[in-house]
Order: C-alpha cells, then structure tokens, then sequence
C-alpha cells in the first residue's frame, strides 16, 4: 500500500480525537489553573508513549498473517464502529458533537468543583480532568497508529502522522484559545469509518488466508465502495427520519388554511 | 480487585465493541467462514466485505427502530 493513504488516515483520525481532547484541556486550564491542567496533559502523553513504546516493536514481531488477522478484525470492528456513530449523526438519528456544548457543560462541571492539592498537583480537579481527557482520546489515536502501522511495518510514519495532527490542532488552539467548533468532525469521523473499515476488512480477508483480485489495487475498489454503502445508508436513514417525521407533525390550521385561501 | 477488573474490562468492551456487539460478531463470523473456506479451496475473499456491510445495515436498522 501506498504510504500516502497510511499517513493520511492516521493523521484525520488524530486530529479528531485531539479536537476532543483539547476542548477537555481548554475547559480545565480556562476554569481552573494551567499549571495543573498541563501536569495532567503531561501524564497522559507520558503513559501514551509507554504504551506506544512497549506494543509498537512488540507488534512487529507478529509475523505479518497472523497480525493481519487479529489487526484486520479489531480495525474492521473499530471502523464500523466510527461508521455507525457517523451515519447516525449525519442522518439526524443522533445529535452531531458539539464542541461548544461539550465546553460549556465542562466548564459549568469545573467552576463548581472544590480545588484540593495532592502532592506536587496544586489543583487535582483539573489535573484528573485534563489526564482523562488526553488519555481517553489518546488511547484511539495509538490503537489506530499502531494497528496500521505494524500493518505496513512502518509505525515511524503512523507515528509521524499522529504527532503532525496533535501539533497542528494544539497550535490552533492556542492561537484561538477556544474549542475548535468548525471542524467538521463528523464528516472527518466518517472518512476515518470508512478508511478503517475498509482496511480491516482487507487485512482480515488476506490474514484468513483469502487473495485479493489484484491484491494491493483491491483497495481501489473497496475503500469507495465502503463509502457509497455507507452514504447510501445515510440517505436512507435520513428520509426514513424525514418520513416519520412528517407523520408525527401535525399541519398546522394556520398553513393549512392557507392552502385553501391559495386553492 | 474485581471492580477494578471489572471496570477495565469495560472500558476495553466499550472501546472496541461500542455500543452493538453484533457488528463485532458478525466480523469474527465472517472471517472464521472465510478461513474455512479458503481450506476448502474457495478463494472467499468477498465474504468478509460483505458481512461487515451487512452487519452495518443491520446495526443502523436496530439502532433507528429502537430510537
């Protein structure tokens, strides 16, 4: 596979997840003090690189069928996971993430919760936040590197795409100073659906021992078939909304006269 | 212990199955089928493909029904 689709995909889904996680960090070091906020931070990114550091050359002595396999399914089961979410909020069947909103309820959360001091940590309420925040994001943006990486043996560049998302997205957001509310999220969660649906479902056909048509040039085919499906279902879900929808309102006896008037 | 077990434990469920474990089910399915049959001599690579699509359509069909 080209490296290209690799550092791509790698670089959308971590940019995502570090959109999410800076609206955490924002609202802990806006409410409630920096210092701590960036200890958290800090913590996070120390236990993330551990984990990178332990199953990242761990992973490259799989050999390369059986970590195919085991790659190819949890990559499958994670990407129709982020398909599922993202066709549901596209179709209107679950509200879209709102950055602003997420902000503002944890902002509300952080001013009303007492400050103690645990050792080195002066404010353990936005520490505990901002490592949660950071580790929880954090955790899918390793799991999507590594998987992939080890896939084409290259973790370095995963790793570069991951890191280039976390700089670019963290520079934002301290030249804003505010959650990234116009990134289209849900649009970006959808790609990502369907480059790690279709990735998996590649690597798990070819780790269970199955040839591609065409081997690597399969991809071709099946990462635009995956996203027509899954727009396919977005246009259904979203009539099949609209439809009921219509049902359930009632016209209103002010446009329906109207309608008389105009008959 | 056991709660701090138990809470792992679900957080990795929640982190890799989510909210329909049947898609999760569907794929292992899939790809235990697939294997089998490439042993019988059937190049089935399609199968994996379309059982994840499926097991798409049906996740967002349950999800819609129940909401």
């Amino acid at each position: 596979m080209n490296a290209l689709p690799l550092l791509l995909t790698v670089f959308v889904a971590c940019a995502v997840e570090a959109v999410e996680a800076l609206t955490i960090v924002l609202a802990a070091g806006l409410t409630r003090e920096w210092r701590s906020t960036f200890q958290g931070l800090a913590a996070a990114l120390v236990v993330l690189a551990a984990v990178v550091a332990v199953l990242g050359p761990a992973l490259t002595l799989v050999p390369l069928g059986a970590l195919r396999l085991a790659v190819g399914a949890l990559l499958a089961v994670f990407g129709l996971q982020w398909l599922r979410k993202a066709i549901l909020r596209g179709s209107g069947y679950k509200e879209l993430h709102d950055e602003t909103g997420i902000f503002a309820r944890q902002v509300a959360a952080a001013k009303t919760a007492a400050a103690t001091r645990r050792g080195l940590v002066s404010d353990w309420y936005a520490f505990t936040l901002s490592f949660k925040g950071v580790l929880l994001e954090g955790l899918e943006v390793v799991f999507i590197a590594l998987t992939f990486g080890a896939s084409q043996k290259n973790v370095g560049l995963a790793a570069l795409g991951a890191a280039a998302a976390v700089v670019v997205v963290a520079g934002v957001g301290v030249a804003v100073r505010a959650p990234l509310a116009r990134v289209p999220e849900n649009s970006m969660k959808f790609a990502v659906g369907v480059m790690l649906t279709s990735f998996g479902v590649f690597w798990g056909a070819e780790g269970a021992g199955a040839s591609w048509p065409g081997n690597d040039a399969a991809l071709l085919a099946i990462v635009p078939l995956t996203a027509l499906i899954a727009l396919g279902y977005t246009g259904l879900l979203r009539r099949a909304r609209l439809a009921a929808a219509a049902q359930a309102v009632p016209v209103p006896v002010t446009s329906a006269v109207r309608e008389e008037d105009m008959a | 212990m056991r709660n701090w077990l138990r809470g792992v434990g679900a957080f990795w469920y929640d982190f890799v199955i989510g909210d329909d474990w049947r898609g999760a089910a569907v794929v292992a399915a899939a790809l235990v089928a697939t294997a089998a049959l490439v042993a019988a001599g059937v190049n089935a690579w399609w199968l994996l493909p379309a059982g994840a699509l499926a097991a798409l359509g049906w996740s967002l069909r349950r999800a819609i029904s129940g909401s």
